[in-house]
Order: structure tokens, then sequence, then C-alpha cells
């Protein structure tokens, strides 16, 4: 299991839109990836529990994988949301 | 964050802030209440300052038979830096002494009209809801004939179709793909939807859709208590099924066990069928009606039976 602070840069935050591709992104891999904002932790591949945290930007969210591809799992999703675009 | 603050209560309650007001945001940990009537005379050893303090009708008469010094003394104890706040009910007056001690350690004091007592169990109960224990799942939560169900497994495996077909058939959706999980009481879980995505389904293909507008206020519920979770997973053909349901799994929500069925997902099963028949089966179960069971019976009495004849 591996796990990794980041701070959303993405300007919108999490809206729906972003959220969406964030989700395709999550499940592109096999690993089981989750992303935790204040304490609620919830699958980063279901898009109603990402969208049910209002993630927005300059938010801190630990995203936590576990699985045989949890490495790039993280790092792609990592580099996602730090994208200032 | 804290999940209750001293305002809540004013608020939930229509408490008449008397004094300290620069202390409503003070946190309330603990859903225990205090009766400070021995503190009153004097003994602090064991005060549980961090808790809400109650004052009714014995307290305050005890109260006004204290000579002025010791009034202000005990008034002064009672307002620590802890104290979330201080409760007096039946609308009585509140002592001088505790107007001044409070506003100098920003401790609010508030007014009730109701009764003490009534006050008490109703406040132990806001507060014990408030300050359960809670958790997040991936998973949908409907309700099938009065039962619970929370559907779980792995993502696009079908829990929102199985969730939406639930409905047509009459049943509620609770909350989609996250459900909030809170234990109000020993064996009692309560699951809700996070407030953003109520009423909402998300379906492969169509996107979200508004259960409530779509079906009507009949199917949807803002909350339900959880006493069965379904796990569907894809078929394995190495993995064993229960064939018989002679045994109860279990599986731990927060501190509390729950009945767990897994259920393998295969091209031409219904899932909503069977999800239905399993919330019958098990509300049967609690009538004291197990199929399994009295089957099995009925088996080894036919097989003893057979034995006999052989004799």
């Amino acid at each position: 299991m591996v796990e990794k602070q980041v701070k959303v840069l993405l300007k919108t935050g999490l809206q729906a839109r972003p959220a969406a591709l964030f989700v395709q992104e999550a499940n592109r891999f096999s690993s089981d990836i989750y992303l935790e904002k204040d304490g609620k932790k919830v699958n980063a591949k279901s898009i109603m529990g990402l969208m049910s945290l209002a993630v927005s930007s300059g938010s801190d969210i630990t995203l936590i994988a576990d699985g045989p591809d949890e490495k790039e799992a993280l790092e792609a999703l990592a580099k996602y949301i730090q994208n200032e675009a | 964050m804290p999940k209750v603050r001293t305002q809540d209560l004013i608020e939930k309650f229509q408490l008449e802030l008397i004094s300290g007001a620069e202390g409503v945001h003070r946190p309330i940990t603990t859903s225990d209440l205090s009766r400070p009537g021995i503190e009153m005379a004097g003994y602090f050893a064991y005060y549980p300052a961090e808790r809400i303090q109650l004052l009714g009708k014995t307290e305050l008469s005890f109260f006004e038979k204290l000579n002025p010094r010791e009034k202000k003394i005990r008034m002064e104890k009672l307002c620590t830096d802890i104290t979330p706040g201080i409760i007096v009910s039946r609308g009585l007056d509140v002592p001088q002494e505790l107007i001044e001690a409070s506003e100098r350690h920003s401790v609010p004091v508030m007014r009730s009209t109701m009764k003490t007592t009534r006050l008490s169990s109703r406040l132990t109960n806001f507060l014990e809801s408030k300050l359960a224990p809670t958790t997040a799942v991936h998973g949908v939560l409907v309700d099938v004939y009065g039962v619970g169900v929370l559907i779980t497994g792995k993502s696009g495996v079908g829990k929102s179709e199985t969730a939406l077909e639930l409905v047509k058939r009459g049943h509620r959706l609770v909350a989609d793909d996250c459900v909030e999980i809170r234990q109000e009481d020993e064996g009692v879980l309560v699951g809700s939807a996070p407030e953003l995505i109520e009423h909402l389904l998300e379906i492969r293909g169509l996107g979200i859709i508004n259960m409530m507008t779509l079906f009507g206020a009949g199917a949807v519920r803002t909350h339900k208590r959880i006493s069965l979770v379904v796990d569907l997973e894809l078929w394995d053909p190495n993995k064993q099924y229960d064939r018989l349901g002679l045994e109860e799994e279990k599986v731990k929500i927060i501190d509390t066990e729950v009945t767990r069925l897994t259920i393998p997902v295969r091209p031409g099963r219904n899932l909503a069928v069977i999800i239905e028949v399993a919330a019958m089966n098990f509300r049967l179960k609690r009538m004291g009606v197990n199929a399994a069971e009295e089957f099995s019976a009925r088996l080894t009495d036919a097989i003893e039976d057979g034995e006999h004849d052989y004799e």
C-alpha cells in the first residue's frame, strides 16, 4: 500500500467534469485507490463518492493505492490534480 | 473539526443565551451531562468539567442557602476553561454570581424553559447521535421491504444498476456510491447519503439521474438502519458459494456485526429479484422461520428413518 499527500492545484477544483476525468483515470488501474479529505475516505473509482467531498482548489488530500500497479496509479493521479491548467 | 459546539445546542433547543457569549464556539466532546449538585456543596475532586452542566431547581435552591462568599467561590470553580456550557432549566433565574464568573471565563450560560429531566434526556439523545462514531463505505443503500440492504462490491459490478431496478420495483434509495454510516447505539448502524449527492444515482451510459424527481418522493429516504450487507462479485469459478444458507457470514462495520451475503454476478441472474428475496428471507429468519434449517432437520430425520429400515 502506498500513500501520498497532495495539494490540489487544479484551478477549478474537482468540479463535475474534472472529477469524471479523474475517475476515468483511476479506473485504468487495477489497484484499489482511495482519496481522503478531512478524515473522509472515498473510493477514487466512484464518481459520486468523489464529488460528495467537494474537493476545492488548494485543499490538501491524501491519495492511497493498494494493488499491483499502485505506484503508477498514485503518480498518474497526483499528476492530474497537480496540473494547474 | 469538532462535531458539536455549544452554538448547535442553542439553535437546536432554542436556548436563551444569558452570558459568556464568547464561548459559544466551544466544542462538546462527550454526550454525558453533569448536574453539579455535590460541587455546589463544595466537593470538586471529581468535577467533570468537560461536560455540559445542568442546573435545575434542586441545585439552584441549594445554592440560595449558601453564604455570599461560598456562592462566589463555587460559581468561579464551576466555570473552567474546558466547560462547554452551563444550562439553567425550568426558566429559573440565573444567579448573579454565575453570570459574573461565566463572563470572566467565557463559559456560555444558557436558559431553557424545559424541565430538568426532560431537557437532560433530550440533550443526551441529541449529543449521542451527533457524537456517534461514523465511517463512509463505498456501496449503495436501499430500503427493500423495510430491510436496509447495503449493496457493496467493486466499481462497475452493477451496484447502481441493481439499485435502479429495485427502485423501479417500488423500493427506496437511500444513498448511491458513498454511504455515511453512524453507529447510533450499540448494534445500530444508520446509513445516509452525503448531502451533496442525496437522491442521485449514477448509471454508466446515462450519467447522473435524480431519483426523486424521476420516481417521486416515495422512491427515496433520507436514512435507514442497515440490517443486511449484500456483496456483489464477479462469478469466480474457483470459489465456493453458499448453497444451503445454513451458515450466516458476518461483517464488522465500526463495532457492529452485520449479516453478509456474497452473491456472484453472471449474465442471466436477476440481481434485483435475488436481493428482494434475500431481504424477505432475512425478515423471515428474524421472525423465526428458517427454511434451510427446517429442511436440514427433515433431511436428517429421513436419513435416520432410512437407517432404521435397514436394521
